[in-house]
């Protein structure tokens, strides 16, 4: 069905037509619509779930831990210090083998208070074995919402899945959106290690040294498969409906000279700039990176490339940058851009591409004198 | 007696130390629960009781869960079973710590939600399974490993926190009274929304007493008045037998205080202080009870 709607009513649309039994539910700005929108779907009947309205983020993961478990699919969504506040469980989750989808609308941290757009919550949990996809359009905010529990529920799989969508530039602006009926594109719930009372387990009790190494190394094995499930789940999607997706989002990348690499809604933005400098007869390409957990392979050789990352390690440099840096060998040219919502349009980007300075790192905006 | 049944859930060869009262209240509870139930367990001295990876001491299924999140794992699980229509009793067995401190945010949230479970806190006053440190459940004047003068303020209420919240059923028990606390789960069980039960549980090696002495110090905290057993059903207040008495006729406060070396060099005016806490305690249940409060 055609129709449009927010990047947020997307996400929710999306968990309504994935049929979950257990939402835990918290409000935190830009995500909240996420949770009213679903309310209404449950109030009204069109998703029939168990609402858990909870206390707290830290509850809200817990809660569709306890669920999960149990046996049934959970979702969630929250953003910036929401994320932060859940942070232990969001590691439990992962660590306990179960594949809870959750949407994070990307926000800054305070102080001071902003809530618009940046990636520092999701990169700070980038090592608790979630896989996480960002997210680009309305459109790709439906479909990844839809592709992650089918991605996650997979028990070559079987770890959660955080769909990450920019505060305010996606939540909040409409674009067009064509919902799909899943069908058995996504099976039954079935998780291989549910509480059986008929065959009682410990789970997660005190685990020796080798047991624990063991089940580390599990999660990383599981983490390098799901490079093959999401490619399989993304190719099964296009021939189903049509839309195609895979690890990065490529625009006029074949015979590029220089490549930008952004996230989220800068990704997009930079197809534009690409746009404005092959009119001046710049080789320009872009490549919007989907997944950050796997970090994909990228064919990056031979090319200047400019990464812009909305978020920073403090005395490393952009995470995204670094990224790129270790995986290619590449000298990236860092923009540090758009951080608290700081506004960067396609002519600021273009400007950053025809400025390039490779192995150098910029602040956007800021000079070095204030 | 008779009545609880011989099937074992809690099976031997724990990890708990000599003269545990909360693994033995563990026992009694599962043989009232029966198979049909999971326990959901935060962090606490039965994380390690259960046994490790990959044994278990126990019978029914146990989820563990980290420290402040109990009542949330279990709220989850709780309504999951009743989308797929399943009875299975959802039951915390948490310590005091991760009841009265850490995890009090997430049980008052369950509370409130009407969750459908027993939240179940065995309170051996501090935080044992790190050796002893003062939780907002030490009494006044114990000494701890971070309170080696005696804890100068009293043991938080959290009873009166949980009564706030008006679930359905909430009791106190006492490890020294199995049969009460085996009747207490069974009732608890048999209600839907959430029910509550705070358990004291002597713990030998932190309050400083003999092992042999276990069911003692738990006969001695109900029979001086320091620990009173009852029930709330629907907020209707019941005092139970064992306490019936005590309320009657305190035993002298020394009898508790003295049996212990966590209260060793205790100062006078604390035992006066913690001798008014305990007759302003029984005087409000003797009031409520005559239906004057």
């Amino acid at each position: 069905m055609l129709t449009i709607a927010t990047g947020n009513k997307a996400v929710a649309t999306a968990v309504r037509d994935a049929k979950p039994g257990v939402v835990a539910a918290y409000p935190i700005t830009p995500q909240t619509e996420i949770v009213e929108q679903i309310a209404e779907f449950v109030t009204a009947g069109d998703l029939v779930s168990q609402y858990i309205p909870v206390e707290s983020e830290h509850s809200a993961m817990t809660a569709c831990i306890g669920a999960s478990v149990a046996g049934v699919r959970t979702f969630t969504a929250t953003s910036s210090h929401g994320l932060l506040y859940m942070h232990e469980m969001v590691h439990w989750a992962a660590g306990a083998r179960l594949p809870i989808v959750m949407a994070n609308v990307n926000r800054a941290l305070g102080p001071g208070w902003n809530t618009w757009a940046e990636h520092t919550d999701a990169f700070s949990q980038r090592d608790t074995g979630w896989l996480q996809v960002f997210v680009g359009t309305v459109q790709e905010a439906y479909d990844a919402t839809l592709m992650a529990f089918k991605i996650a529920e997979d028990e070559r799989v079987l770890l959660p899945v955080m769909v990450n969508l920019d505060g305010f530039s996606l939540s909040h602006i409409m674009q067009s959106l064509e919902t799909v009926d899943p069908g058995d594109f996504l099976p039954e719930y079935h998780l291989p290690h549910a509480i059986d009372t008929e065959n009682p387990c410990g789970y997660g009790p005190m685990t020796g040294l080798n047991d624990y190494f063991r089940f580390r190394w599990d999660i990383e094995r599981s983490t390098r498969d799901s490079v093959g499930v999401i490619a399989e789940v993304e190719r099964e999607f296009a021939e189903r409906f049509g839309r195609s997706y895979g690890p990065t989002e490529e625009y006029r990348c074949e015979d590029a000279d220089v490549i930008v690499i952004a996230m989220g809604t800068l990704g997009k933005e930079a197809e534009v700039a690409i746009d404005l400098l092959r009119s001046e007869g710049v080789k320009a390409g872009s490549m919007r990176l989907r997944w950050f957990r796997p970090f994909p392979d990228l064919d990056l050789a031979g090319r200047d490339v400019v990464v812009i990352d909305r978020g920073y390690s403090f005395g490393f440099g952009g995470v995204i940058a670094n990224s790129v840096r270790a995986k290619t060998g590449i000298e990236p040219y860092s923009v540090i851009a758009g951080l608290g919502g700081q506004e960067v349009t396609y002519n600021d980007i273009a400007d950053f591409v025809r400025d390039r300075r490779p192995g150098e790192e910029m602040w956007f905006g800021v000079s070095e004198d204030v | 007696m008779s009545a609880i049944p011989k099937e074992e859930y809690l099976l031997k060869c724990t990890s708990a130390c000599a003269g545990c009262s909360s693994s033995l209240c563990l026992r009694y509870v599962l043989k009232a629960a029966g198979p049909d139930s999971v326990l959901v367990v935060p962090a606490c001295c039965t994380s390690v009781i259960q046994g490790i990876y990959p044994g278990t001491a126990m019978n029914v299924p146990v989820y563990n869960i980290a420290f402040a999140a109990a009542a949330a794992c279990a709220s989850g699980m709780s309504n999951a079973f009743e989308t797929l229509g399943k009875e299975t009793n959802v039951i915390v067995y948490a310590g005091d710590g991760g009841t009265v401190d850490i995890g009090i945010q997430a049980l008052s949230g369950a509370l409130e939600r009407g969750t459908n479970f027993l939240y179940i806190c065995y309170d051996n006053e501090a935080y044992g399974n790190t050796g002893m440190q003062r939780s907002g459940s030490t009494p006044l004047g114990a000494r701890t490993t971070t309170t080696p003068d005696g804890k100068p303020t009293a043991k938080k209420d959290l009873d009166r926190i949980v009564e706030a919240h008006n679930p359905p059923y909430m009791a106190t028990a006492c490890s020294a009274y199995p049969l009460d606390l085996y009747k207490k789960v069974k009732k608890a069980l048999s209600i839907p929304g959430p029910k509550f039960i705070h358990i004291l549980a002597p713990c030998p090696p932190g309050w400083r007493y003999p092992t042999e002495k276990t069911v003692e110090i738990g006969k001695l905290a109900v029979r001086t008045g320091t620990w009173v057993l009852y029930e709330r059903e629907y907020g209707k207040l019941a005092i139970s037998g064992p306490s019936k008495a005590a309320m009657r006729r305190p035993a002298p406060l020394e009898d508790y205080i003295g049996a212990q070396g966590r209260f060793k060099n205790i100062k006078p005016e604390v035992i006066e202080e913690m001798r008014q806490g305990v007759e302003q305690n029984l005087q409000r249940f003797a009031r409520e009870e005559a239906g004057v409060c």
